[in-house]
């Protein structure tokens, strides 16, 4: 067997592991970028119709409750080898954690500040655009933090059925009985999730410069 | 529709559920292994996390402990072992075990540490020493949220069970990994549904005797 760390293996593999991390980064974006999408509008529409809370959270909670590779190898018969297999199975574990943080962040705008925006004369819209989300940001940016970081850990099982970044990197270390491979994939994934967080945070500071301001 | 009339005939097939590659045998073999990782995790995790709560000590350990567990992939951890100890039940054990360990460390603390003050102090006042308040007053109260950390826990060691029969492990993720390997989706999504309804029984078997646990009877979110 070989070694457990290699800088060779950086050196040697520079190209594939520089393709991988492409993938990682981009099967994580794009599922993370949908399941907001999806997320959003489902999470304000059950904070202004609460009847859709219960089935909205059962559904994705059940979802997330799937074990990832039965997720995964769910559409494989249908979309086989392609993206789609992986990308569909991440979004859908999105789902609960940014439905039920943003739902968060919507319950907790304070009653009195609504109030005197209704006085004011916004209307629904403009109290949702204006008002709600972003005094609900702080905990739609915790719900992405969660997601992100742990949809680029998710991404490595996509390996064994498509698409799976530097999972693909992992089996490799294991197949060949080099675990150099395995544990420089790891560590480049775990990175990858620490550098995630940290921008989200980053844009987060941005978008909410009146939480600095204290 | 000719994968869902294979799935249904390999489901139909009941020579497919008995035997020693049986969905039953498969079906206790995962049990067992996520049976050992939960007692092994758990042993350590909830006194642990118990005694950190009732000293009021550890809040950056166990945070940044849940932070970690996100962030680290099962995938890598089960390989790693693997290539570590070899093929076999002991590495995959210990996986499921280091994945079981954060959600209950995690919620046995939010659940001590969500303590009413003044009840702390009443049960001080009443004269409980530091044992008798942890035993017979923390604990209690901490149960739902211990319940909860240990669904968590459950349902993510019933997942990472089935990816460890990429590494080889029994369990039923052989058939997703099996049945992908040879093109036979009927046995493929016969094990994704099979694993499904595992996972998702478990929730919600847990699920309710986490609330039939609570002292108060009355709902509460899990920290995590």
């Amino acid at each position: 067997m070989g070694p457990w760390w290699s800088g060779d293996f950086f050196a040697k593999r520079a190209t594939e592991i520089e393709a991988a991390t492409r993938e990682h980064v981009i099967l994580t974006l794009i599922a993370v970028g949908i399941g907001f999408a999806i997320s959003l509008p489902l999470a304000v529409l059950a904070h202004r119709r609460p009847r859709f809370a219960t089935p909205l959270l059962g559904i994705s909670g059940a979802i997330y409750t799937i074990p990832s590779l039965a997720l995964f190898a769910l559409l494989l018969p249908w979309t086989g080898l392609s993206r789609a297999t992986v990308e569909i199975g991440l979004v859908g574990y999105t789902l609960l954690i940014l439905i039920r943080n943003t739902m968060t962040g919507l319950a907790g705008v304070p009653g009195e500040v609504v109030d005197a925006a209704r006085g004011m004369g916004y209307g629904s819209h403009r109290l949702l655009y204006r008002v709600e989300l972003p005094l609900a940001l702080p905990a739609i940016f915790a719900g992405l933090r969660i997601a992100t970081v742990s949809t680029i850990a998710l991404v490595t099982v996509g390996a064994e059925v498509s698409n799976g970044g530097l999972g693909r990197l992992i089996l490799q270390g294991l197949q060949d009985e080099y675990p150099a491979e395995a544990v420089g994939a790891s560590v480049l994934c775990v990175g990858l999730a620490l550098v995630a967080d940290l921008l989200l945070v980053g844009i987060q500071r941005l978008v909410t410069p009146w939480a600095r301001r204290r | 529709m000719n994968e869902l009339r294979e799935t249904w005939s390999w489901l139909t097939t009941g020579s497919h559920w008995t035997g020693g590659a049986g969905v039953f045998a498969r079906l206790l073999e995962h049990l067992q292994l996520c049976a050992e990782a939960m007692l092994l995790a758990g042993v350590v995790a909830i006194p642990l996390a118990l005694v950190l709560g009732h000293i009021r000590r550890g809040t950056s350990f166990v945070v940044s402990l849940a932070n970690a567990a996100r962030a680290v992939p099962t995938l890598a951890v089960l390989v790693l072992l693997v290539l570590r100890m070899g093929i076999g039940d002991r590495p995959v054990v210990y996986a499921l075990a280091l994945f079981a360990f954060p959600p209950m460390v995690t919620n046995t603390y939010a659940g001590v540490r969500g303590v009413d003050a003044d009840v702390r102090d009443a049960a001080r006042g009443l004269g409980l020493s530091g044992g008798q308040l942890l035993r017979r007053i923390e604990l209690p109260l901490a149960l739902p949220l211990i319940a909860a950390g240990v669904r968590t826990a459950a349902v993510q060691v019933i997942a990472t069970a089935t990816i460890a029969a990429i590494v080889g492990s029994g369990g039923l993720g052989r058939f997703i990994v099996d049945g992908f390997q040879t093109s036979d989706y009927g046995q493929l999504i016969s094990g994704v549904l099979v694993v499904a309804a595992l996972a998702i029984s478990v929730e919600l078997l847990l699920g309710s005797a986490e609330s039939a646990l609570d002292p108060l009877r009355r709902r509460r979110s899990p920290a995590v």
